[in-house]
């Protein structure tokens, strides 16, 4: 039996409950909207993006606790990120999440390894990628909605 | 002198006994997340009884052969079975004619064949079609797709904050150029039961056909579309304590008669050459392929099971247990009902504080309890209600107050760890 701690962890509690980065930002010259029509959530989320890197990045919208607190952890994360470096994270995480990973060296996923929980729930893994989808559609600039379905 | 058995059917006290009935469902007896486990998720698909189980088991151990094309003894014995289940589904809604029950395989394709098989060559541009906001998708989305290829117009009737229909607009709405009103009988997101003979009387004053959706109404009260005078009803078996891929559309004789087939096939057909087809008479016009014959024999078994326990007692009895898990719910800090019709059914949809559904569902889930959580298929009822989603806590007749109970328990348990 796993324990519900190891998905609600406080971190994710701190995060859903004062999440970082919220808001539009202006002057962001990439943005996306992400859609889980499964439960509803939707966010937006807008990039800053210069000379590949990403200079700043925002987001706002509705959601569950696990999605919340993994838009308001990435948004940490990906400030000062190069795109390129970004989209591997991305990659890496997913691939932890959906067990597609060969390893399981989580090393490099620093703080967002609070999010490993949702394994053990996998109706609940699209609300942990879901920004993460959003990101990947905003970096691509394709300026329409994507869903995790 | 009265056998023991009557004796007990005299006796016994007027309502259901939930504990007992219990006992007939084998899944019940298992525990989740090491609870045991409460299952509150009957408006999506209701649990199956030991005698449906073992009338599917029996269909397939010993009478398994397919229908109506053979001469050997297997065949007539299924045959007679799978025909067997469609009068007991006659007898159970109270439909005059055997040829007005059509099997197919659930309420959504039910709603498919009328719209394609009735709608489609008649309906054209400045027809319109009149629905409520409060369907599910399954009873709008044939529609638009049907307004799309004929140019009809589909309208709705608005709800309230209560999830009431607005009768008021609701007649506004209807006129002659009104063909068909689909309304749902007991809506799944809200519970509101609708004021159909009402709805039924108007838009036949106007000539419009009705349809009803009873897919969550079948489980919940008697039905008996003869009184009610729908033109079309349909209902799937799984919630009905029968098993998936099998349900109904009743359809007025006159009205099936005029309609082509839905679909081409076996089974449909009288004679075919390559000049001619003749179509079978109904119901077999609508059936065609070799159908899901378990699936019409459970069903069959589902409303044998409903009957004897008694649909009245069964409406009374969740009717209580309704009214105790929401006076129970409404003492939970920060639970809103969604849906508080003054007429309503099985279902307690709600939001509570800020935590998202998905929050609930999961925390709820560990404490053994099943809910459903999203937008139920109704997306326009959580616009209206502006939520992305409701938890919603359906009830069945082998639901009990301690059920009721660890429910409550554990949305204080959701508060507390999001306190
Ligand atoms: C009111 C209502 N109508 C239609 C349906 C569709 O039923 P089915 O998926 O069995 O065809 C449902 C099932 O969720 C329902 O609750």
């Amino acid at each position: 039996m796993s324990d519900l701690r190891d998905l609600y962890q406080e971190v994710i509690f701190d995060h859903n409950r004062h999440p970082r980065n919220f808001g539009k930002l202006e002057g962001a010259n990439r943005h996306a909207v992400g859609h889980n029509p499964l439960c509803g959530d939707r966010l937006t989320l807008y990039l800053k993006v210069e000379n590949e890197l990403i200079s700043d990045v925002r987001f706002e919208g509705m959601g569950c606790a696990i999605s919340t607190a993994s838009a308001s952890l990435m948004t940490e994360r990906l400030k000062g990120m190069k795109v390129a470096d970004a989209e591997t994270l991305f990659g890496r995480f997913h691939d932890l999440l959906t067990n597609a990973a060969t390893d399981d060296d989580t090393a490099s996923l620093g703080k967002l390894t609070v999010l490993l929980g949702v394994r053990e729930y996998p109706a609940r893994v699209k609300c942990a990628t879901l920004a993460w989808h959003t990101l990947h559609a905003a970096l691509a600039n394709q300026d329409h909605a994507v869903t995790t379905e | 002198m009265s056998t023991p058995k009557e004796r007990i059917e005299i006796t016994a006290p007027a309502g259901l006994d939930a504990v007992r009935l219990r006992a007939d469902f084998p899944i019940l007896n298992q525990t989740v997340h090491g609870r045991p486990l409460v299952y509150l998720d009957n408006a999506a698909t209701t649990q199956k009884p030991r005698q449906v189980i073992e009338a599917i088991e029996h269909y397939y151990s010993a009478d398994n052969a397919n229908i109506h094309r053979g001469v050997h003894t297997l065949s007539q014995r299924a045959t007679d079975a799978y025909e067997g289940a469609r009068e007991k589904v006659r007898r159970f809604i109270n439909a005059a004619d055997l040829r007005e029950i059509v099997f197919v395989r659930g309420a959504t394709e039910g709603i498919n064949l009328v719209a394609q098989s009735y709608g489609r060559n008649r309906f054209k541009a400045g027809d319109e079609i009149l629905i409520s906001a409060m369907e599910h998708h399954s009873n709008i989305v044939p529609w638009q797709m049907l307004c799309e290829q004929t140019g009809a117009l589909l309208k709705v009737a608005p709800i309230n904050d209560a999830g009431e229909l607005i009768l008021d607009e609701f007649h506004k709405l209807l006129s002659p150029r009104t063909k068909l009103v689909g309304v749902v009988h007991i809506s799944n997101a809200l519970g509101t039961i609708n004021p159909v003979q009402e709805i039924i009387a108007a838009a036949h004053a106007v000539g419009a056909v009705v349809l009803l959706d009873g897919a969550q109404a079948v489980a919940h009260a008697a039905v008996d579309v003869r009184a009610l005078n729908c033109d079309f009803y349909v209902f799937s078996s799984h919630k009905l304590y029968g098993p998936t891929g099998s349900g109904v559309l009743y359809g007025k004789r006159e009205l099936l008669e005029a309609m082509p087939p839905y679909q081409g096939g076996g089974d449909m057909i009288r004679m075919v050459s390559f000049a001619k087809t003749e179509y079978n008479s109904l119901p077999y016009k609508f059936e065609a392929g070799t159908p899901h014959i378990a699936g019409g024999i459970g069903l069959g078994a589902a409303i044998d099971y409903v009957t004897a326990v008694g649909l009245d007692a069964i409406a009374q009895y969740e009717d209580h247990l309704l009214r105790y898990a929401t006076e129970q719910a409404l003492q939970v800090p920060g639970l809103r009902l969604i849906g508080t019709a003054r007429d309503k059914a099985a279902i307690l949809s709600f939001v509570l504080g800020r935590i998202h559904p998905h929050d609930i569902g999961t925390i709820l889930d560990h404490e053994g309890v099943a809910i459903r959580t999203g937008h139920h298929c109704a997306m326009p009822v959580m616009d209206y209600f502006n939520v992305p989603a409701t938890a919603r806590a359906s009830l069945a007749l082998y639901n009990t107050r301690d059920d009721v109970d660890r429910l409550i328990a554990a949305l204080h348990k959701v508060n507390e760890v999001f306190g």
